[in-house]
């Protein structure tokens, strides 16, 4: 990062080749490892989905959402070249401020009208009305 | 980045140098990338209250078709294939890039292009027929947001076409300059974070949804 900043100094102007751009390590072993283990991971949940190996719900869901999150985590490295230092640690700081945003916003949802749902059940809504 | 800063030492400061930094001194230069990272975390943001949405309403069926009856796995199975191609069809792109091959570089674009309009043709496909027989984002709440997930989802892949279109036309007038370069990184990034989030949709709403 900052032997980058010095290159902009000397280049004397910002729209130079050194625009980040060139910072990014690609290279086409990174593609094909990071397009087999997709494949993989996309591959294995609709066979055991489509096949009928799975029965309904339960493990099957959390292997499934495993596998997701197993691929995505594959994605940001391979294809999106995340890692801790690029951009000097702040893209990384902003996918983990997102990643708990997230996590917050999806497990507290589906957690708390998961309950309310659980408690405005017909049976619990006669009590309800029976209140004086 | 503040337009001038001036500092200056508490009590003497008259043999301290003041130092000033000028806005046009020079730009950070991987603000654009760094700008667009933050750009996708707040769409990834957009995309987390759809999920929750759809976590939330999509088994209230309101005595409609439940997800198992309506979403057929064949399909979504191709369109994830399509999309996973195209991700790595536009990696191939930037590795043209690299070596500054305009022509490959320009040629992978295009069949990343007809990957994704692929996908595209398959969604709206699959939309129509589900309107068709009854079942549009009217009919109940699970198919509200589920429409409401996948469509917004369909919506950028639909923007990232475009983009792709354009992308074209400026590199084949202008060449490999480094502003298209860095375009081209920012479409990457684009792109490839719809692929992150469509991992999301097909484990979420279409595998869980049949499962259920």
């Amino acid at each position: 990062m900052s032997d980058h900043a010095q290159h902009a100094h000397d280049d004397g102007h910002h729209e130079s080749a050194h625009d980040g751009v060139d910072q990014i390590h690609v290279s086409l072993k990174g593609y094909m490892t990071g397009f087999a283990a997709a494949a993989f991971l996309t591959i294995l949940p609709f066979w055991l989905v489509m096949s009928g190996a799975f029965s309904k719900t339960g493990p099957a869901d959390a292997f499934i959402l495993l596998l997701a999150a197993v691929q995505i985590v594959v994605h940001m490295v391979y294809f999106l070249h995340l890692n801790a230092k690029s951009e000097g640690g702040w893209n990384m700081l902003a996918l983990v401020f997102t990643v708990v945003l997230v996590v917050i916003t999806l497990s507290g949802s589906i957690w708390i009208m998961y309950h309310l749902n659980q408690n405005m059940m017909p049976s619990m809504m006669k009590d309800v009305r029976s209140l004086p | 980045m503040s337009d001038m800063t001036m500092t200056v030492s508490g009590g003497s400061g008259a043999e301290e140098a003041l130092r000033f930094h000028v806005a046009e001194d020079h730009h950070p230069e991987n603000a654009t990338l760094l700008g667009f990272w933050l750009y996708l975390m707040s769409d990834c943001l957009i995309f987390a209250c759809l999920f929750a949405t759809y976590g939330v309403l999509g088994r209230e069926y309101a005595g409609g078709p439940s997800a198992k009856e309506v979403l057929e796995l064949p399909i979504v199975a191709v369109n994830t294939t399509l999309l996973l191609l195209s991700s790595i069809t536009y990696g191939f792109s930037v590795l043209e890039m690299q070596q500054n091959r305009r022509g490959p570089m320009m040629a992978w674009l295009i069949v990343t292009w007809f990957l994704g309009a692929g996908f595209i043709t398959l969604e709206l496909t699959e939309f129509t027929h589900l309107v068709s027989i009854g079942a549009g984002p009217g009919r109940s709440a699970f198919l509200s947001s589920f429409f409401t997930l996948v469509g917004t989802h369909g919506l950028h892949v639909t923007s990232g076409l475009i983009w792709m279109i354009v992308l074209l036309v400026q590199v084949g007038k202008k060449g490999l300059i480094p502003a298209n370069k860095r375009r081209l990184m920012c479409l990457s990034m684009f792109w490839h974070f719809l692929d992150v989030v469509w991992v999301g949709v097909f484990s979420f709403v279409y595998l869980m949804g049949v499962l259920s």
